[in-house]
């Protein structure tokens, strides 16, 4: 078997449901999160002073008595830090400046020796505030007649892919002109127009957001953090503070959770800050469960306006959508949100006429940061529910509609790209097949009623055109190896995932493999954000590419050393073996030290070092006025729900009774893993579709803590969960693979709103779903009394 | 705030310890004993993340008041294992994938532990009612509940 033949086919492990590895530790409790760690008597504890106005000049702020409190080591304010800090429109400092934006926005902070101290020290901070007329509507922010929240708006830095509109609340407007939509309607025999709220919502992962960060006097800076970017805030961070990234050190412990909202940087500038004030100190700022709630990014709020229409066959034609996206007091990552909101803006429909804006819109709300789904989710619950109105209207099954209409291979989509090869029709009748879709099944009692959804829905990774990954792979004295990725493990399995490849294609069992962690970007090697639903895509390719580049040189080495050729001979289970002769060496007798050259007169070879990079390098830009490109997006993922429902007419309770995921990833690693992203993701959705939602009063959240702010928990989740993995390959993934991370939590709140609908012929237009609006709705609606 | 001193047993350990009359049970467990196990993920009794058991009672340890735990027995995830030895919940979880991010982990395990001495055969109803207390961001619960079924088939 020649190496080239080896090459093609699919290693081993690829595909295989390997154990995850990072278990142990965590059932044990041994896994060490940031506030595990022990960092010694020097610690410092930082407490974050934020403002109680929505609105407001800072006029003055005495800290006098604050710094002189005993036990109080630093008090910090905005004056220390002018610098600019964002992911991609740069409109924030690190502490408030000249005002403040939204309530909970920090405006100070106070290092001290016990948290205790630090707040009580925070109290002596005295703060001078001209309260400000606030905007809490993005529709009103949009408006001539607002107050104007960043006047500076026209100076930002800002990449030359957002276009925020000077002299207004507007951050981002992003446009997309497909096709003739206002000549289109009249050929349309059927035609929807509605409206959709979505509400705000916290990612709240289980482990609040933490840093600590050490400033030493030799100018080197340490922040240990709750990250799914540890390079990335490394570069935000240092750039800010102008510090070389070479003395700047993040390392990334296990998360927690991350779901997108320990992206960038939110909080973690703070610790750092504080740190360059008590050299020598380690600074820990951890958010209580109060603050994740009120002052972590959270999710836009979005008011969309669908207009879709076909003809009489049920063909879309023409797709007209605007969007005004509550993006809060500052929009420094919200802006990418509201243009992947745009350039998705049909839903994976093939549609011939389209007209999107979509606007990020300034508000006096907590920052609008990025969860998982990036936007998709706030857009698919108008689209899934709209495509769902329209095939009523024309008489057609949903079904069929979605099967008529699901884009497909070849079609040019809304961005003038033209698709590739996608699962549209396996995942929707698989969906169809796994509901039983067309058997109405009878409720389970008299006073209850039952009904199906369905919903199809994709994503895109939006991320710079120019985000890339790099692995290194060691081979050890005994022939273990370490895999260097800067992905990190946030439970959705990527260590794993990525000792399967790198195992596979080296040829080394899978237990021979250990991830050099905490990813550090001291030693591990660059990864953009382990985010976008991207790591499995693009990581997973720079692992192969290191395993394959490390695999060569053993092969290499023992080609030279007996002089036969590379083509002969194979890596497996630990040892080369050459067709040829028979002869076998493992990899431990020689992959550090060599192989000595007959009597030991000489060597060949060297400790084995393989290394591998990928960045996609074939994506164009979109048209400012069009948003029409080339090739502006690297690839989509679709897939959709189905779900079965029952309500009960006396409290408007919902009973999920089967949900069913069915996702195309082209090539799923390992299938278990999917499986768990698809339920575990699915279970996010439903959360923010049945419950979730953050309640404002005058900017105030008011519910900040999980009694008031409902998640779901083990007894709301269907007891029948049915996946279906679709795998129709990626040109450029490992193997094929795509990315899953994401998609399961954007179709839930679309498809429970069809479900709704079908058991008791009652739309609601904005989640969640609750049992008290299912209810005062069959009201409405004559169902009940 | 006044000191008191306590003396108690932690994962079979005697332990004297003086604490603030103010400190819980679960910072006393992660910063006087170092017990990192047991996790901080509200403080607040909302989440189950810091479930430990007390006198064989599963407890939300940042509910109870270090004072209170004087004379009690206590017991930790880290006091289930034995010398790298998992009991056979913690390796059904393993094997059933229920664990992802980890972070609600240790309060499952110990929820889970408690309610399999309670009942050592739960349905899954029970199941889900036993565990409806602790918040899982990750999972949707499914594996999770296979582990502890499975478990309780061992029984």
């Amino acid at each position: 078997m020649a190496v080239k033949n080896i090459k093609k086919q699919i290693p081993d492990l690829i595909g295989e449901n390997i154990t995850r590895i990072d278990s142990f530790e965590k059932v044990t409790g041994s896994a060490a999160f940031t506030d595990d760690v022990q960092f010694g008597p020097r610690l410092l504890h930082g407490k974050i002073k934020r403002s109680p106005h929505p609105h407001a000049i800072i006029k003055k702020i005495d800290t006098s008595k604050a710094e002189v409190f005993p036990g109080v080591k630093a008090v910090v304010t905005g004056n220390d830090y002018p610098q600019y800090i964002g992911m991609y429109l740069k409109d924030r400092f690190i502490f408030a400046r000249d005002r403040v934006r939204f309530v909970g926005e920090p405006v100070a902070a106070v290092a001290a020796t016990t948290e205790e101290i630090a707040e009580e020290a925070l109290e002596l901070i005295d703060v001078e505030y001209e309260v400000l007329k606030p905007v809490f509507d993005p529709l009103y922010g949009a408006s001539p007649d607002a107050p104007l929240i960043h006047p500076d708006l026209g100076n930002y830095d800002v990449p030359n892919y957002i276009y925020p509109v000077s002299g207004t609340n507007i951050a981002n407007h992003f446009k997309l002109r497909k096709g003739d939509v206002d000549s289109a309607w009249k050929d349309c025999a059927a035609i929807v127009e509605r409206q959709y709220y979505v509400p705000h919502i916290q990612p709240a992962p289980m482990e609040t957001h933490i840093g600590v960060a050490l400033a030493e006097e030799n100018g080197n800076v340490t922040l240990w953090s709750s990250t799914q970017s540890p390079f990335e805030q490394r570069n935000q961070i240092a750039k800010a503070l102008g510090i070389p990234r070479n003395k700047f050190r993040v390392v990334g412990n296990f998360v927690g959770g991350g779901f997108g909202c320990k992206a960038g940087v939110t909080m973690e500038a703070l610790p750092v800050a504080i740190a360059l004030k008590v050299k020598g100190h380690p600074v820990k700022v951890r958010l209580t469960r109060e603050e994740e709630f009120y002052t972590n990014f959270l999710r836009q709020g979005l008011v969309i306006k669908v207009k879709v229409g076909c003809d009489k066959k049920g063909k879309l034609l023409a797709l007209e959508n605007t969007m005004y996206w509550d993006g809060g007091g500052y929009t420094d990552y919200g802006v990418n949100i509201t243009r992947a909101g745009g350039f998705s803006c049909t839903g994976p429909y093939n549609v011939p006429n389209v007209k999107a804006d979509s606007y990020c819109v300034y508000t006096n709300r907590p920052i609008g940061g990025s969860y998982r789904g990036f936007g998709m989710a706030e857009l698919h619950t108008g689209i899934v529910q709209i495509m769902d109105e329209l095939a009523e209207k024309i008489n057609m099954d949903k079904v069929e509609f979605l099967l008529l209409n699901g884009i497909q291979g070849g079609d040019i989509n809304q961005t003038g790209m033209v698709m590739h090869p996608v699962g549209t029709t396996e995942v929707i009748k698989s969906l169809a097949k796994g509901i039983e879709w067309g058997k109405k099944n009878p409720p389970s009692a008299p006073n209850k009623r039952r009904g199906k959804g369905i919903g199809f829905i994709w994503k895109a990774p939006t991320q710079p055109p120019n985000a890339g990954s790099s692995a290194w792979l060691r081979i050890n004295e005994d022939g273990t190896v370490n895999l260097g990725i800067g992905g990190q493990e946030l439970g959705q399995g990527s260590f794993t995932a990525m000792s399967q490849i790198a195992a596979g294609v080296l040829g080394v069992p899978l237990e021979m493999v250990k991830i050099s962690s905490p990813v550090d970007t001291e030693y591990s090697p660059y990864e953009w954000q382990t985010v976008a639903s991207r790591l499995t895509w693009s990581c997973g390719n720079a692992v192969k590419a290191a395993a394959e580049d490390a695999r060569q040189q053993v092969l290499q080495i023992v080609a030279t050393a007996w002089q036969e050729d590379v083509d002969d001979l194979d890596l497996k289970d630990g040892y080369v073996v050459s067709q040829k002769s028979g002869k076998e060496i493992p990899l431990k007798d020689f992959a550090v030290t060599g192989i000595p050259k007959e009597n030991f007169n000489g060597w060949t070879g060297g400790p084995v070092l393989g290394v591998g990079s990928f960045m996609p390098t074939y994506v164009t830009g979109m048209d400012k006025e069009t948003g029409q490109g080339e090739h502006p997006l690297v690839h989509w993922t679709v897939g959709g729900e189905a779900m079965e429902i029952e309500i009960d007419l006396d409290t408007g309770q919902l009973e999920i009774i089967k949900a069913v995921n069915s996702f195309d990833v082209g090539k799923a690693i390992n299938p278990e893993l999917v499986r768990a992203q698809m339920i575990g993701g699915y279970a996010q959705g439903l959360s923010a579709a049945m419950f979730e939602e953050i309640k404002f009063k005058d900017g105030v959240v008011e519910n900040p803590s999980f009694v008031d702010y409902r998640v779901v928990n083990a007894i709301d989740m269907p007891r029948e969960i049915e996946t279906f993995i679709v795998e129709v390959p990626q040109n450029d993934g490992p193997w094929g693979a795509r990315g899953v991370g994401e998609h399961p939590t954007v179709p839930t709140i679309g498809v429970l709103g069809n479900a709704i609908h079908d058991a008791i012929g009652v739309r609601l237009y904005g989640p969640p779903y609750t049992p008290e609006k299912i209810f005062l709705a069959m009201v409405d609606a004559g169902i009940v009394k | 705030m006044a000191i008191h001193k306590i003396s108690l047993k932690v994962n079979g350990q005697q332990e004297e310890l003086e604490v603030p009359s103010n400190m819980t049970l679960m910072t006393m467990l992660r910063e006087k004993l170092i017990l990192t196990g047991t996790k901080n993920a509200c403080s607040n009794g909302q989440c189950g993340a810091c479930t430990v058991l007390m006198n064989g009672q599963p407890v939300q340890s940042c509910l109870v008041l270090a004072v209170e735990a004087d004379g009690a027995e206590i017991v930790t995830v880290e006091g289930l294992s034995k010398n790298g030895k998992l009991i056979p919940l913690q390796e059904l979880m393993i094997e059933k994938g229920a664990v992802q991010c980890g972070f609600c982990t240790p309060g499952m395990v110990m929820t889970a532990y408690a309610l399999l001495q309670r009942n050592p055969h739960p349905t899954e109803e029970q199941i889900r009612e036993a565990i409806s207390g602790n918040i899982c961001r990750c999972s949707g619960f499914v594996q999770l509940v296979e582990a502890i079924q499975a478990a309780a088939n061992l029984q």
